[in-house]
């Protein structure tokens, strides 16, 4: 913008306007998309209409009849919006996370959130506590007290060991908690076979509600977790020189490590808690992310939010569409058109992440 | 208004007794030095005598004990982010991340300036500008700094450096990657900064011939301690380098600067 940046020819990393409008663009076509097709299809000018018509001192007909409105307020907005909400959580905890660790392959459930609510899920499928039923369901509430307990255990004993500069045993840690929080998940499936169907159900995943419970259960801890990682987005840039030179640059490295992972791990057991294991959209949303915008966190993290909502929105429509009236678990959407197209991506990109 | 007289404004770095120590071995032991305002001192000693624990030591990146006061202020009282605006340093071997290009990672330097999202500002922007120019960077200003060469890569770690406008540049062996003529570029540049913003550096050194050359003055850590400090002429003779670092050398003088030629027998 001034002659001295144009005379250098270029301007520093900085999330614009242009950006931010652009990953909007996708997100809202993603969400017209998701709500117009399904078994029933609807007209995007009427859904747009029947949107208008909800505004307080708007009225509009939108030409809908109540059985099409209600598939659109009842049964596929809740479930789009807690898409948004999942994919959102899932891919800004994977950005974080990897900035924090400076490590390309960290993922949200890198410490033990997805054993844990595993373990979490099993306990509650197999000792008949789970109906299916909502808030009152005391599946999502046992998952994310797996979760929350498996990285507790990860951060107490990591942590303890790592309080100098490195990182390297919180990995260690959450590597032998997911391992322990694993065996014994899988030993209760074991001896609990019946309910071996409804155990794998859970952790491939899936988006299917009753509603707006699951959206309203986890809306605080999103809003919590994402407001702390966007606010701490700038500092992971500098963390990226290590943490004794970021140090020396004024930030305090310990700090800004214990909120961001605090928060990541809180948004992962959260999108898990609702949803089960969704693979790959921690991964790679913010590294498609990356490839496009460069490497800075301050862009990188609050698009991944943008786009990941987008993708899964996205995901979720063709895992309820591919096969209708059949769903698909949307953990096996997300790898098998998210592997390939990462693999398209990575290799225009020379490989370098 | 007698008093004002006599109360003049503290300058230079005033070290006190400082320790440092890494599980139970004293990597530094009770070192006391004064380095004038402006002055260039060069550290230096056998490999493990202590240098790079003492240069972090003042930075604040280790623990220590005793006191360092620069112009009258006690460091170790100021937060991370205080003591980032006084002293910059340029660790031995710097973390470069991947994907950075040069702009963003000079930029860095302001850290210690920005609010609260750390997005830096125009004037954040016109200075790392400036001084990327300054070091001849412009041309390569756009590049990934981990695809840049060995000696183009050290300007823009001492450019990022120089944005942090400290008072105090601490550098830890920052030539020793370099081939001889990259070496004197990179010393010239500092010196240069030095003599223009009034600098104070300390540099720990491999090399006692550009030790010498470029320090003011001199200060030869052994185990953990300083053997000796002032003129690089005292302090390096064919007879201590064969006692400290187990060198056979000769010296040959040249004014304040002295030329260390390693002897074989």
């Amino acid at each position: 913008m001034t002659k001295d940046n144009q005379l250098l020819g270029f301007e520093p990393a900085k999330l614009t306007k242009r950006l931010v409008a652009g990953a909007s663009c996708i997100l809202l076509l993603s969400i017209l998309a998701s709500l117009m097709l399904g078994p029933v299809s609807i007209r995007p000018d009427r859904i747009l209409f029947e949107i208008l018509d909800r505004i307080p001192g708007i009225s509009i007909d939108s030409g809908l009849s109540q059985v099409e409105a209600a598939i659109i307020w009842d049964v596929r907005l809740p479930r789009i919006v807690l898409g948004l909400i999942v994919g959102g959580l899932l891919a800004i905890a994977g950005a974080s996370y990897q900035g924090v660790f400076r490590n390309p392959l960290a993922d949200p459930y890198l410490l033990g959130v997805a054993a844990g609510a595993g373990l979490g899920a099993t306990v509650a499928i197999v000792s008949g506590a789970t109906n299916g039923e909502g808030m009152f369901d005391t599946l999502p509430i046992a998952a994310f007290l797996g979760s929350a307990v498996a990285v507790g255990i990860t951060l107490a004993v990591g942590g303890a060991v790592a309080r100098s500069t490195s990182t390297a045993s919180l990995l260690l840690a959450g590597v032998a908690v997911a391992s322990l929080f694993t065996a014994i998940q899988t030993y209760i499936q074991q001896r609990e076979s019946t309910t071996l169907r409804q155990v794998y159900s859970w952790i491939l995943g899936r988006l299917s509600t009753s509603g707006w419970d699951e959206v309203i259960m986890i809306l605080p801890y999103a809003a919590v977790s994402v407001l702390v990682m966007i606010a701490m987005r700038g500092t992971l840039d500098v963390l990226a020189v290590g943490e004794e030179e970021a140090l020396s640059l004024g930030i305090r490295p310990e700090r800004v490590r214990w909120l961001v992972i605090g928060a990541a791990s809180l948004a992962a057991a959260s999108a898990v808690a609702v949803s089960g294991l969704i693979a790959f959209v921690g991964i790679i949303v913010p590294h498609a992310v990356r490839l496009v915008v460069g490497a800075s966190n301050r862009i990188v993290v609050p698009l991944s939010l943008i786009i990941g909502a987008s993708f899964l929105v996205l995901t979720d429509l063709l895992a309820r569409t591919l096969q209708s009236p059949a769903e698909l678990p949307i953990g096996v959407v997300t790898a098998f058109f998210g592997a390939p197209f990462f693999l398209f991506v990575l290799r225009r990109s020379d490989g370098i992440i | 208004m007698g008093l004002s007289k006599e109360t003049r404004i503290p300058n230079g770095l005033d070290i006190d007794s400082i320790t440092v120590e890494l599980g139970d071995k004293k990597v530094v032991n009770s070192v006391s030095i004064r380095v004038e305002d402006g002055e260039w001192l060069s550290i230096i000693g056998p490999n493990g005598s202590g240098k790079s624990s003492f240069l972090r030591a003042i930075a604040g990146l280790v623990e220590s004990q005793g006191s360092m006061r620069f112009q009258g202020e006690e460091l170790k009282s100021l937060t991370p982010r205080m003591r980032a605006q006084i002293i910059s340093i340029v660790p031995q071997i710097p973390i470069i991340p991947p994907r950075v290009r040069v702009l963003d990672y000079v930029l860095l330097g302001r850290t210690p300036y920005l609010g609260r999202g750390y997005q830096p500002t125009k004037d954040d922007v016109n200075l790392a500008t400036s001084v990327i120019s300054d070091l001849a960077l412009g041309t390569v200003a756009n590049r990934f700094v981990t695809e840049m060469s060995g000696g183009e890569r050290q300007r823009v770690i001492i450019a990022r450096a120089l944005v942090q406008q400290p008072k105090l540049l601490l550098l830890d062996e920052p030539t020793t990657a370099l081939d001889l003529g990259h070496q004197q570029e990179v010393l010239e540049l500092v010196d240069l900064q030095r003599k223009n913003l009034g600098l104070t550096v300390l540099s720990a050194f491999h090399d006692l011939t550009l030790a010498s050359q470029y320090g003011t003055s001199m200060a030869l850590f052994v185990n953990g301690d300083i053997a000796h400090s002032g003129n690089p002429t005292e302090i390096i003779t064919e007879e201590s380098l064969k006692e400290i670092y187990g060198a056979n050398v000769l010296i040959h003088k040249e004014g304040a600067a002295i030329n260390v030629l390693p002897k074989r027998q």
